[in-house]
């Protein structure tokens, strides 16, 4: 058990290490940071008085050392665009961005269990079939259609909910909550649902495909011939045995929520960390960039540790052979 | 199978008979979606032939038909048009079909760069073995970690700082073409590398090492057609994902520029006059992207269950 969760922290600190090299390659070779700094007016000693302080002209792997330092504390230089440190911007758009998140892998999650159960016990009836082949339309529809139809559907037609930002906020210190006001939480509703809804699908889908497995099991057929209640059999026997793998692609998915988030983000004007990462291509920003670059794939990496060691928790086979 | 009739009959004929095409013939699904998809793929090649106006050509605008309607006559001009014009006046249907072009394009071509790539790699991987495998399948893993948009957008965003301004537009298709290539190998690399380790093993691939053929002939000419058919699979399924991820790259204003509109530009251009009630502009892209999606999504599941032995 030591050994492997020192290896896979090993190649943990691996992968981030070869991240960080794309965003500090980022840095020093996609456009000029003087030219981006200073203006057209400028004199040779105001170049070079800048090259030095930012150590522009340290060796290679030196400015490649300061750079993951820096990283490390959170200081990832100014914006280009706001000229603000970009630390600043991110932890400004953070809740915005994590509350959404948050609300659609609830989402998912609740929805994605019911519907899965529900579609695996009544396997022939009418409303499970109905519901999945229309999640197979749900699977092929790309997310920013999805949202624009419920723009349209909730929005213009019926004039329910707000179409696009995040209503009003409330403030707790850095953090601002969308939770406690009627518009932050009418606001919220759109998005959750077209971020959530593609996680839903497919979690839906694995927990009907495990329970139909599970069902056909002999502890079950026993439980029938015991005769305990069809409601004790579905619930205590067979839901509890569909639950690892469920929890484990959940637990991936969380980091795609994160990703996803951009498109649903820009479709709805949702102030959040995703809509700043793609003005930041649009005008290509690259300290926002490689900051964003560098925060998701700390996230991605740790959920995949995460998740590999309760893998490795759970599943005894792998402990037999896989250490080594 | 291997009977001497087979050889003396035409290559049609052979592939008609064929297990592929019989299963082709029964399936109404895959029979639909392959006239859909090439009926759009038509439409999109011979797009300035099929499409009643140039929308690219200014001379053939009339700003006066702005905002018409489908199928009524405008109320200044009292032209009419199949599914009705932008704000400019331009023709919705004619603005699809060069859209359609550019979305395929981008796709096919992102598609087939991935292929290459990814056919390469994985050989080289599967055959050479050793650090060179190993260094090959870590990148692949590490990639993998991460959505395949968000290293499109990435690659994407990077080649942009790259390109200087004046040349960003023009080659915007281009990094595009890359960006998607680019996210996308990996699906190649590992299926091709996973088959190569099985096929060279085999006695076929013994006797072209005795006979002294070079490593990269025998990986391209003896392994490679052995290792293809679910290369096959993997393209179909890549090229649905490549257009949707093109089209999702263009609505975020990331992928296709304005003056060569790709579908998604041209639903990112419609969200605009969603609130205006002008919903054609938006709808019929919108339904020309979900249609071929569709298609070639159907197309991709039914090739994947023709081909695996197992679901028959």
């Amino acid at each position: 058990m030591l050994a492997f969760t020192l290896r896979r922290i090993f190649q943990s600190l691996l992968v981030l290490l070869v991240v960080g090299f794309v965003a500090f390659s980022m840095f020093r070779f996609v456009g000029d940071p003087v030219d981006n700094l200073l203006g057209q007016e400028r004199t040779l000693e105001d170049v070079e008085r800048l090259r030095e302080s930012l150590g522009l002209n340290d060796p290679f792997v030196m400015q490649y050392a300061t750079f993951l330092g820096r990283a490390m504390t959170g200081d990832f230089g100014l914006s280009y665009r706001q000229s603000r440190p970009v630390a600043e911007i991110l932890i400004e758009r953070a809740p915005a961005t994590l509350e959404l998140a948050f609300v659609s892998a609830l989402f998912a999650m609740v929805l994605g269990v019911s519907l899965g159960i529900y579609t695996a016990i009544r396997r022939n009836g009418f409303l499970a079939n109905f519901i999945m082949s229309t999640s197979l339309i749900g699977v092929s529809l790309p997310t920013f259609l999805i949202g624009i139809l419920l723009i349209y559907l909730f929005s213009v037609e019926l004039g329910w909910l707000p179409s696009f930002g995040r209503g009003e906020v409330v403030k707790f210190g850095w953090w601002s909550t969308g939770f406690l006001t009627e518009s932050g939480r009418q606001a919220l509703i759109l998005p959750a649902i077209t971020l959530g809804l593609y996680q839903m699908t497919l979690i839906m889908r694995l927990v009907r495909s495990e329970m139909l497995e599970v069902l056909r099991q002999d502890y079950i057929r026993f439980a029938r011939a015991r005769g305990l209640k069809e409601r004790s059999i579905n619930f205590r026997h067979a839901l509890k045995n569909t639950l690892v793998p469920v929890i484990t692609v959940t637990g991936l998915q969380l980091g795609s929520i994160i990703a996803f988030a951009i498109i649903t983000e820009t479709v709805f004007q949702w102030p959040g960390v995703g809509l700043l990462f793609i003005n930041a291509i649009q005008f290509v920003d690259i300290p926002v960039m490689a900051a964003y670059l560098m925060l998701i794939s700390v996230m991605f990496v740790a959920i995949n540790f995460v998740v590999d060691i309760l893998y490795f928790a759970i599943d005894p086979r792998l402990r037999e052979g896989g250490s080594t | 199978m291997s009977d001497t009739s087979t050889a003396t009959r035409s290559r049609f004929a052979r592939a008609w008979d064929s297990d592929l095409a019989y299963n082709f013939r029964r399936s109404p699904v895959a029979l639909v979606s392959a006239i859909v998809t090439l009926l759009l793929v038509l439409a999109a090649v011979f797009a300035p032939l099929v499409a009643p106006y140039n929308p690219f050509d200014p001379a053939s605008l009339n700003l006066m038909n702005g905002f018409s309607k489908p199928m009524e006559p405008n109320p200044f001009t009292g032209e009419s048009f199949w599914l009705g014009t932008d704000d400019q006046g331009r023709d919705v249907f004619s603005t699809i079909l060069y859209g359609l072009r550019i979305s395929l394009f981008v796709g096919f071509a992102a598609v087939l760069f991935a292929m290459v790539l990814g056919i390469l790699l994985g050989l080289i991987a599967g055959y050479v073995g050793g650090w060179v495998e190993t260094v090959i399948m870590r990148i692949a893993d590490v990639q993998l970690t991460f959505p395949a948009i968000l290293v499109a957008m990435l690659i994407f965003g990077i080649a942009k700082g790259v390109t200087p301004v004046e040349y960003r537009d023009q080659m915007a298709i281009w990094v595009l073409i890359l960006a998607i290539g680019l996210s996308d190998w990996v699906q190649f690399a590992r299926v091709v590398r996973g088959a190569t380790l099985v096929e060279k093993k085999k006695e076929y691939v013994q006797a072209a090492q005795l006979i002294g053929r070079s490593p990269f002939a025998i990986m391209l000419r003896h392994i490679l057609p052995n290792v293809l058919s679910p290369v096959l699979v993997i393209a179909t399924i890549s090229l649905a994902l490549a257009i949707i991820a093109e089209a999702t790259l263009s609505f975020l204003g990331v992928g296709a520029p304005p003056t060569q509109p790709s579908l998604g530009t041209l639903i990112r251009i419609g969200q605009g006059f969603l609130f205006s009630g002008e919903w054609w502009i938006l709808f019929f892209p919108a339904c020309t992207l979900l249609m071929l999606a569709l298609a070639v999504n159907l197309l991709g599941d039914w090739l994947r269950d023709a081909l695996n032995p197992r679901l028959r």
